[in-house]
């Protein structure tokens, strides 16, 4: 094993480093809240959704005006039929009615709002028509904690912060210390090459308590989102990705010799997770074919373990296999890094 | 002249040689540097210098030849060779957010044994920036601090590679003094450095490098004999005198042309000079600039090459 002294001094570092550099504190800190804000407006507490529909001005469809508009989740607009095309192909509504004699629902059936609201017009249109209902319910609309989701992107952008402050911020810093020949200076002492390395990943999970803690905070108090599971577990989990994506940023950072370089090996890295790692919908949205390869990126298997334990308040033990693939990314970064590392 | 009470040399190299793609930078050098010698790498930008104490610092692999660092070999024992170097690279910016004494703690933690941190700020002279941030420093100030961290592990042998550059005359002297006092303690130094002054102030032996080789070596007192004289006159006149007649001077062992100016290398410029004056007289011309200084490891380079050493 090491001595403590220069791995601590290294990590000490690293730290005071950053700690020292006002913009990089606020990226790190304040970017995943501004983030949170915007997706809690967008997101947050959808009273009912009201779905936006569209009747054609002198079309069938307006005489059915009343009975559509008594029908509280719908908000009905009665437009031109130009407007009401423009309308539809932008998303501003989801469903145009129409008709010159029948009436016509006019809708894209691959979107789930569409269909939903198609199916709503269909029933307040048949109902004040006098369509009997055979079959008696009652409606239960009581909601599930937890199921919103802000909740669900919450984790999501926990992950996607894990990832990026740490790929970004261990990329810039290594590639900035090998332009200003700080690593050769290094390396011209007797330090040990996999002190340096591993100062740069311990300095990482320091970063990661005062990086996480706000960002948990701020989505309980501004949204109510809950930690189903323990914190220890999420720390546990939070700390298996961070360490993971330290290795990564290491390797991600071997290499290069200029800031434009690392930009670019980072932002090729990134980007596949940016878009199958399910920070914004489910992965399980990807095809069947393409699973393997989703599932075995570090930050899928992150995200699923931090809505195990976030969402579904699970045991550390039932994120096992994301955290061996993590463990994984982690052995396999970290030891890449160690023997591609160009020092000067 | 090998001192044979020291067995081992502080460094030695034979027939280095290193390429970078199509350019030859170092071809086949031998170099050899006692133990407690201060030896000075001297030559103008591109001839090699930085290259050839990279290698023997281990950082830079070698196309071909041999070195030994302390009677041990890089790769072999690099980990015992680094516990006793002290290296100051060429252009290194220190962390720049980093205070001068968190600095000297990071690099003292790499060494097994050296000296307290106290002891390097003293040594810098720079107790009373302890905890300004490197970025707030001095260029004189940092290059003292990049000299400290080298000898943070209390190193057998320093390697300086253009201490000096950029920096104003005090702060030249001043780390011309951090030097000494490391030499006065019996510590090996090899510095390179495109000025003379610096190599013939600070060193015992010099060589002399171009274009990967080494032209000539020996102390600085030898290289300037070598010359023939001690004094050199630099003149220009209106008339055209031949090489032969500038010979003919009494004490005048070598002529040179450079530009619209001769150089005379002479041994007594009381009396080379008036000659001079007549023999320009007599051709009929007159002087248009005159001087004459002590021989310099400047004019030493420019014998040997017909060059400046350094053309700004």
């Amino acid at each position: 094993m090491s001595e403590p002294g220069p791995l601590r001094e290294l990590v000490m570092m690293r730290l005071r480093t950053f700690l020292r550099e006002p913009e990089a504190l606020f990226w790190t800190f304040g970017f995943p809240v501004i983030m949170a804000i915007g997706l809690g407006i967008a997101f947050g507490e959808p009273a009912a959704p009201e779905m936006a529909v569209a009747v054609e001005r002198g079309s069938a469809a307006e005489r059915h005006l009343g009975a559509l508009r008594s029908a509280p989740e719908l908000d009905v607009r009665l437009l031109a039929p130009a407007e009401a095309d423009r309308a539809l192909r932008r998303g501003d509504v989801s469903l145009v009615l129409s008709g010159r004699d029948t009436l016509t629902y006019r809708y894209d059936p691959g979107r789930e709002e569409s269909l939903a609201a198609r199916l709503l017009a269909d029933r307040a249109v048949q109902a004040a028509a006098g369509a009997p209902r055979p079959v008696a319910v009652r409606e239960d609309r009581e909601r599930q904690r937890g199921s919103r989701y802000i909740d669900w992107v919450i984790p999501g952008l926990l992950g996607l912060n894990l990832m990026s402050t740490g790929m970004w911020g261990i990329g810039f810093g290594v590639v900035t210390m090998r332009q200003k020949k700080q690593l050769k200076r290094l390396v011209s002492t007797p330090m040990r090459r996999r002190d340096f390395l591993l100062a740069q990943i311990l300095a990482r999970l320091a970063f990661v308590v005062l990086e996480v803690p706000p960002i948990v905070l701020f989505a309980y108090f501004a949204f109510g989102v809950r930690v189903e599971g323990s914190l220890a577990a999420l720390a546990a989990v939070v700390l298996a990705g961070a360490v993971a994506f330290a290795g990564l940023g290491l390797l991600a950072a071997s290499r290069a010799r200029t800031i434009e370089g690392v930009s670019g090996v980072l932002n090729m890295a990134m980007l596949p997770m940016f878009v199958l790692s399910g920070i914004f919908f489910s992965a399980a949205r990807y095809p069947d074919a393409l699973q393997p390869l989703v599932q075995a990126l570090p930050l899928t298997a992150l995200n699923d373990a931090l809505r195990a334990v976030y969402n579904d308040g699970l045991p550390l033990a039932a994120a096992g296999g994301e955290l061996l693939i993590l463990a994984a990314w982690t052995v396999g970064g970290f030891l890449l890094a160690l023997r591609w590392f160009r020092w000067q | 002249m090998p001192d044979l009470s020291e067995p081992i040399p502080a460094l030695r190299c034979r027939g280095l040689h290193k390429r970078f793609g199509d350019t030859v930078a170092v071809k086949s050098l031998d170099l050899e540097v006692r133990r407690g010698e201060c030896f000075g790498l001297l030559g103008p930008n591109g001839a090699g210098k930085t290259t050839t104490i990279e290698i023997l610092e281990g950082l830079t692999p070698p196309d071909g030849g041999e070195v030994e660092i302390l009677g041990m070999r890089w790769g072999r024992d690099s980990e015992r060779i680094r516990a006793r170097l002290g290296v100051q690279l060429q252009e290194t910016e220190l962390p720049d957010k980093l205070t001068v004494e968190e600095i000297l703690r990071l690099f003292r933690s790499f060494y097994p044994e050296g000296r307290t941190v106290e002891a390097l700020l003293d040594v810098a002279q720079l107790g009373e920036k302890r905890r300004t941030q490197t970025r707030n420093l001095s260029g004189g100030q940092r290059q003292r601090l990049s000299v400290a961290c080298a000898l943070a592990g209390d190193p057998d042998v320093l390697f300086l590679d253009e201490p000096t550059t950029g920096l104003d005359p005090q702060s030249r002297r001043q780390l011309w003094n951090v030097v000494e006092a490391f030499r006065a303690a019996g510590g090996t130094v090899l510095l390179t450095t495109h000025f003379m002054d610096e190599a013939e102030k600070l060193s015992d032996r010099v060589a002399i490098l171009d274009r990967g080789e080494i032209l000539v070596q020996g102390t600085p007192r030898e290289l300037i004999r070598s010359l023939g004289g001690e004094h050199v006159i630099e003149f220009a006149s209106t008339a055209a005198l031949p090489a032969q007649a500038l010979l003919a001077l009494p004490g005048v062992s070598e002529a040179r042309q450079r530009g619209g100016a001769w150089l005379l290398t002479v041994a007594e410029p009381h009396r080379a000079v008036p000659a001079l004056l007549e023999r320009v007289e007599a051709a009929g011309g007159e002087l248009t600039a005159l001087n004459t200084h002590h021989a310099t490891l400047d004019d030493v380079f420019l014998a040997r090459t017909g060059r400046a050493l350094r053309d700004e």
